[in-house]
């Protein structure tokens, strides 16, 4: 059937990811502007929406990052609620897609989905809702219900609060009603609910998500309509293309049922070297010498103030034997003193310092397009020919012109070559994403 | 002696719930035109009913100095969701941001979330809890918390964060909850958005008057206001700004307010029982609201049709209530802090101020 044969649709698209937390964005440039005034955002989106982007996202923290007890001083942090943010954003653009990044595990399913078909309906059809789980406890310090859910039964959680959602926006039974009442009773929570909103010029929200585990695509590739991938550069992209169409096709969904647009970071010039010296320059300001120190105390346990962040690696041993998590940061704990053995032998290796050690480890070496803005958009159209991904999530590394020579320069480079959207398709997301018009699911015709 | 006295003038606010969502920027553009210092989102659940704060965010860049004020529940929301929602409002909107805080009293808004359905006392023992977690988490950033030290690599200046650790009272009726915090957005523009109740929510026993800003206030008829709006300065002391709440329908589009009465009651998805309502001419109208702006700080009209009564209003009854000097001009970039009268928000963490005070100033 060619239901099962992926079809590559020959072109890419963009999304935008305004981060808004970690050491992606950098602050230290004179030209770094305000993180939570609403004029970033609406320089940001509004130049997006002028590339033709299909999507701008907003991501989502429920607790600052802590390093050694107290909040992370050193990078940017402090954003503002995506929904909020985004309905604000939907008075000034015209097409560009939604996204909010949302929880499963601190919101309740009736409330969320009511949220976004707000969010969809004053945008005309554009919002979307990218699928996060959490199970910690110390997140869940600023909830009622606290921490309440193990790390195991965080997709299963995911999975029922993602269906009632689904049932929520379906149980209109023609586009103007009447509702039909949605019931359920999980182990965690129970809804009854009677949906008051209609459906969308898109249906409903478009959904995203990122979970990368075995578990987590096979949770994508049931429900959801597009990958927030981390697997960006080329041959991991066509494999990871090459598991998800295999997942889509056992869960009895086409195999271009879901599309996937990784995360990326573009850092582009006229030409190579330039673009080469701009690459130093990011990174020098993304990781300073200051934080350089931190990456290494979240796992040290303890202060190394006292090390030269362009020295090695400390001699001295972690104090915890087991990693305590970093807070909010989503490290989990391979033992500290094997790890920090493992480090210091690699740096050594390598030749490393602190500095250059720490900045190999989190700049996304894989995600970073780096160069001329032809060479870039010769190698992304290679990307199209074969359907590697759909798109890139890009995040400028700079706020609110990260964007701008992207569109000014590569956009229009991509658009030579017949692989990129020269206009929007329509005015709703799924329109512009190319994704099918949802089925109305017979469950939610029963109560 | 003068022969005129100094006259009080107040604010008006306008209920903005008839704009459903397809017609939202205009017609909250149509109020700030209008002169209305304040627009309203109403959220008790509805058919078609679009989330509240989310049309407030919506209107908040297309407009300049009107406020927007939606309804929060306090109830069967999570209070740090509540909190940090606010707070991106009035980013959104530059200041202009207010909170009217409800608390939800039907079993059907307790089902949905699976909840234990809340009543009598405990509502205001809910309301009360879920503003003082939006007040801590508001000023759990400083306002200078944000420095973006070169020299030492710091973003932020952690002493100038703080931990919220809320704890519900221990005669709180529902299940008890802690916030820890700080909050995950930096102190909103107006540092503590004003907060709005039911009059009837706020009192001894009730939500402490202290917690709230401004009250709305209904009776039953017109004439009643008056004497409710005394009783409620009496009872809740001058710390508070009073709204009166008044339905209107307005002689229109050559059609009598008596005649439309019947049918815009019918189309009024605002209309509510025990809300004072004015049927009647232009003219009448302003008569009564500059009686009663004497009385209250500001009246919040429910407009029968929002189109309809919105352009008599603009038309009419604005510019010869502005003529007589009874509303406050508008003031351009205002806040809804400075609409209520209100000092600029101290930050009950504040290093600074506890310096200031230490220092005898």
């Amino acid at each position: 059937m060619t239901r099962d044969i992926f079809q590559p649709s020959g072109r890419i698209q963009f999304g935008i990811f305004f981060q808004g937390v970690n050491s992606g964005t950098i602050w230290k440039a004179p030209e770094a502007g305000s993180q939570t005034d609403f004029e970033s955002f609406r320089h940001i989106a509004q130049t997006a929406e002028r590339g033709k982007f299909a999507a701008f996202f907003l991501g989502e923290g429920l607790r600052l990052r802590e390093h050694l007890g107290r909040p992370h001083a050193l990078d940017v942090v402090g954003r503002p609620d995506a929904q909020t943010m985004l309905a604000a954003l939907a008075a000034v653009t015209k097409n560009i897609g939604l996204v909010a990044t949302q929880n499963t595990t601190y919101n309740d399913p009736s409330d969320l989905a009511h949220r976004l078909s707000s969010l969809d309906l004053i945008s005309g059809g554009r919002a979307a809702w990218n699928i996060v789980t959490t199970d910690n406890a110390w997140t869940g310090a600023n909830f009622r219900r606290g921490g309440y859910l193990d790390h195991a039964d965080r997709y299963k959680h995911a999975e029922a609060f993602v269906e009632t959602a689904k049932r929520i926006w379906d149980s209109w039974e023609t586009p103007i009603g009447p509702a039909r009442r949605v019931l359920h009773e999980g182990q965690h929570y129970t809804v009854d609910v009677t949906p008051r909103l209609p459906r969308s010029a898109q249906y409903r929200p478009v959904l995203f998500q990122a979970g990368d585990s075995p578990d987590g695509r096979d949770f994508a590739a049931r429900q959801a309509d597009v990958i927030f991938s981390a697997h960006p550069k080329f041959d991991d992209a066509v494999e990871f293309r090459r598991d998800i169409v295999a997942r889509s096709i056992a869960a009895g969904r086409g195999a271009n049922a879901v599309q996937i647009m990784p995360a990326s970071e573009f850092i582009l010039a006229a030409t190579d070297q330039e673009a080469q010296e701009k690459k130093a320059w990011v990174r020098s300001l993304q990781i300073g010498p200051q934080q350089a120190i931190a990456y290494l105390e979240q796992f040290w346990g303890r202060e190394l103030s006292s090390y030269d962040p362009d020295g090695p690696l400390p001699e001295i041993d972690p104090v915890v034997e087991e990693t305590s998590e970093t807070r909010g940061s989503g490290f989990h704990g391979a033992k500290a003193r094997q790890l920090a053995d493992q480090w210091r032998a690699e740096a050594k290796d390598k030749g490393l310092s602190i500095r250059q050690f720490v900045t190999s480890k989190t700049a996304r070496i894989d995600a970073t397009f780096t160069g001329s803005y032809t060479a870039v958009a010769d190698h992304l159209a290679e990307y199209a020919r074969v359907g590697a991904v759909d798109g890139f999530n890009i995040s400028p590394w700079l706020i609110p012109t990260g964007l701008d020579d992207i569109v000014n320069h590569l956009v229009p480079e991509l658009q030579e070559r017949g692989v990129y959207p020269a206009e929007y398709r329509g005015t709703t997301l799924r329109e512009n994403l190319g994704l099918e018009t949802p089925v109305r699911s017979e469950e939610s015709v029963h109560i | 002696m003068s022969t005129f006295e100094e006259r009080k003038a107040g604010f008006l606010a306008i209920e903005l719930d008839g704009a459903g969502y397809e017609n939202l920027a205009a017609a909250v553009l149509a109020a700030e035109s209008a002169g209305f210092h304040v627009a309203t989102f109403k959220d008790t659940p509805a058919a078609g009913r679009v989330n509240a704060l989310q049309r407030a965010a919506f209107t908040g860049p297309v407009t300049r100095n009107i406020a927007v004020v939606p309804e929060v529940d306090t109830v069967y929301t999570e209070p740090f969701h509540v909190s940090t929602q606010l707070a991106s409002l009035d980013y959104v909107s530059g200041g202009r941001a207010g909170w009217i805080a409800t608390a939800a009293e039907s079993p059907e808004a307790a089902a949905a979330v699976g909840r234990a359905f809340v009543q009598g006392g405990a509502l205001a023992q809910e309301a009360a809890a879920s503003i003082e977690v939006s007040r801590r988490l508001w000023d759990s950033w400083e306002d200078d918390a944000v420095i973006r030290d070169v020299a030492t690599g710091r973003y932020i200046d952690v002493d100038k964060l703080h931990y919220a650790d809320f704890e519900t009272p221990s005669d709180f009726a529902g299940p008890a909850y802690s916030v820890k915090g700080p909050s995950i957005i930096p102190r909103p523009l107006q540092g503590q958005l004003p907060v709005v109740a039911a009059a009837s929510l706020v009192g001894e026993g009730l939500v402490p008057v202290e917690a709230v800003d401004a009250v709305l206030l209904t009776a039953p008829t017109p004439e009643l206001l008056t004497a409710e709006i005394r009783d409620v300065r009496a009872r809740l002391g001058s710390s508070v700004a009073i709204v009166a709440e008044l339905d209107v329908v307005l002689d229109a589009r050559g059609q009598a307010a008596e005649s439309r009465s019947g049918s815009a009651h019918e189309a009024a998805p605002a209309q509510e029982g025990g809300r004072a309502r004015f049927v009647g001419s232009a003219a009448g109208l302003a008569d009564l609201l500059d009686s009663l702006l004497q009385e209250a700080d500001g009246v919040r009209l429910h407009p029968a049709v929002l189109d309809v009564e919105l352009e008599e209003l603009s038309r009419l009854v604005l510019p010869e209530l502005r003529r007589r000097g009874a509303l406050s001009p508008p003031i351009q970039d205002g806040t809804f802090r400075h609409v209520l009268g209100l000092a600029p928000a101290e930050n009950r963490y504040s290093t600074t101020a506890a310096a200031t005070v230490a220092a005898g100033k």
